[in-house]
């Protein structure tokens, strides 16, 4: 099969509604938007306090956390696995292996670095005397910590888009933790490495296209959105 | 009557550092205080103890009749509120920016809308609300920072230097909404500048401070009649200078100041002295006037300052000398740079510090 034929059939499987096609890229979509928030539940904080404390060994914690942005997928999927393995792993008794859940604990671990350098930086960025000025305002602790958060809304929104793709995009810890379960843990990124190894070339391009597709699509949406708020 | 805040032997200590030391200061109910020294005297870290954003190191304050403990101390915020000298806004709309401290106090958004277009008005932004607050000129920004503070109606308004960057137009419409907030609202309002003219027409009474003392309190006439020590160590005030003091066969003293300027005054002394004129007892004219003043002297106009109902001159007569004029005069006089001029002022308007 040529690219051409491949790229009508993907077309086609896409227009039609294919329900297995649906069914995949909800799931991504579900799983990357899950790992996204969980990451900012526990990024954010950990941004909050990097950005607005001085302490020793600050740079060498912000370092880690840059560092860890490249962390290689096929790695942290492996260790993963042997984590979760339901043999030995010491978290196998959950038995969470080859389940959504272990793929979005997973993804959650992975993009939670650029949430934290992103937001960090964005929250750095921020007029130090904005807690402050939302005080003298009437503003409790907590109220001045979020008028500091608002203002670094725009980088921890980036933070929040770059964690997504990076999510959305990634296949060593789908395959390591989710492995290929049709209708359990079956991703996009999963999806197309399985179709092309069954030489179903033409699903497998569908599925590119779709990914390619959301990613380009939701990172518009997302801008645009952000741009009218201006 | 109760002051509205009470500072007994307050000390402030950054780390190692005292910004703030042994203060005792009684704010009354509705009078401007203004707090005059140089930069560094603890002016802003006094403001931010009676915003409740700073707790201080030692000593005790009251606020309305109440102490202050950890208890009262975020509850208390929403009773007074500070204009920082830099202007700080939040990335939202003038509205956004002005409804902030209304929201924190869930005022309904009816009101909220309401208030702020009374606060604008007082601040001659009508019209502003929908503008980026960040994209409006530095003059406007300060001026939106105030509206956000004088729409909260706090018992206790701060100003940390309200006029310091802005242009004379902003100055005198920032200081207008703040004479207007005081006459009208009755809000109790502390100021801290170390702007003469201000120190001198704005508040009731003046707090001189320097190195984290406040070392004298009273009435400008108090204050600046009889100058102190302590204000004339100040590096910002105008009309001071240092000289050398001999006694005239008239009994008089007559202070070489320098650059062939030779000043009169009444008070005995000889040596080295420090004098202080005040810009409002010299009067300026376009010719030598025949008057009883000692001290006439030809020079040019070098700066001119519009504040609002009055004018503030450089002049040069071989030492820079600062007058004040009304608007009016101003006019009339037909005063550009570079016009030729005479002051003069009375022997007895010299003080000798």
């Amino acid at each position: 099969m040529n690219i051409l034929d491949g790229l009508l059939k993907a077309l086609q499987l896409i227009f039609s509604g294919d329900p297995r096609i649906v069914e995949i890229t909800l799931r991504s979509l579900f799983v990357s938007g899950s790992a996204t928030l969980i990451a900012a539940l526990w990024g954010i904080p950990i941004a909050m306090f990097l950005g607005r404390s001085n302490f020793r060994g600050k740079f060498l914690v912000k370092t880690i956390f840059t560092s860890l942005i490249g962390i290689p997928t096929v790695a942290l999927g492996f260790f993963l696995f042997m984590i979760f393995s339901r043999e030995n792993g010491p978290l196998g008794f959950l038995g969470l292996l080859y389940t959504p859940t272990a793929i979005i604990i997973g993804e959650a671990i992975l993009v939670a670095p650029i949430v934290v350098s992103l937001a960090t930086s964005a929250i750095e960025a921020v007029d130090p005397d904005v807690a402050s000025l939302a005080k003298t305002l009437g503003a409790s602790e907590s109220q001045a910590t979020f008028a500091v958060l608002r203002e670094a809304l725009d980088g921890i929104f980036l933070a929040g888009i770059a964690s997504f793709n990076r999510a959305i995009g990634e296949l060593g810890v789908a395959v390591f933790v989710g492995g290929f379960i049709a209708h359990v843990t079956e991703l996009l990124t999963t999806g197309i490495k399985l179709e092309i190894d069954s030489n179903n070339i033409d699903v497998a391009m569908a599925l590119a296209i779709i990914l390619l597709v959301m990613v380009f699509g939701i990172n518009l949406a997302l801008n645009l959105v952000q741009r009218r708020k201006k | 009557m109760t002051p509205i805040a009470e500072l007994k032997n307050v000390t402030k200590a950054f780390d190692d550092k005292t910004v703030l030391e042994d203060i005792n200061l009684k704010i009354n109910q509705g009078e401007v205080l203004a707090l005059l020294g140089p930069n560094g005297s603890g002016k802003t870290t006094l403001l931010k103890i009676l915003a409740f954003i700073e707790k201080p190191t030692k000593g005790e304050v009251c606020f309305d009749g109440k102490k202050v403990v950890n208890r009262n101390f975020e509850q208390l915020r929403l009773e007074s509120t500070m204009v920082f000298q830099k202007t700080i806004l939040f990335s939202a709309s003038v509205y956004d920016n002005v409804a902030y401290g209304l929201r924190i106090r869930r005022t309904s958004e009816n009101e909220i809308c309401e208030e702020i277009s009374r606060a604008l008005k007082l601040v001659r932004l009508e019209g502003f609300e929908k503008r980026q607050a960040k994209k409006l000129s530095s003059g406007e920004q300060q001026r939106v920072a105030l509206a956000r503070a004088l729409v909260l109606n706090t018992k206790l308004l701060l100003l940390d230097e309200p006029t310091a960057n802005l242009d004379p137009k902003n100055a005198s419409i920032v200081e207008e909404a703040i004479a207007a907030a005081n006459r009208e609202l009755k809000t109790t309002i502390v100021i801290a500048t170390h702007n003469m003219f201000q120190a001198k027409n704005l508040p009731n009474r003046i707090v001189l401070m320097n190195n984290g003392r406040a070392n004298e309190v009273g009435t400008p006439a108090e204050i600046f009649g009889k100058l102190s020590k302590t204000l004339a160590s100040f590096a910002a005030v105008e009309n001071t200078y240092r000289g050398t003091a001999k006694m005239t066969k008239e009994g008089t003293t007559s202070i070489d100041i320098g650059n062939g300027v030779q000043v009169i005054a009444t008070a005995p002394n000889t040596g080295e002295v420090s004098i202080f004129v005040s810009p409002e007892d010299i009067i300026l004219s376009k010719n030598r006037l025949e008057s009883s003043a000692r001290n006439v002297f030809k020079g040019s106009i070098i700066g001119i300052q519009d504040l609002g109902s009055v004018v503030k001159l450089r002049i040069d007569v071989g030492k820079p000398f600062t007058v004040q004029i009304t608007k009016g005069s101003f006019h009339d006089m037909r005063i550009t740079l570079n016009s030729e001029v005479y002051l003069a002022f009375k022997a007895s308007s010299v003080q000798i510090i």
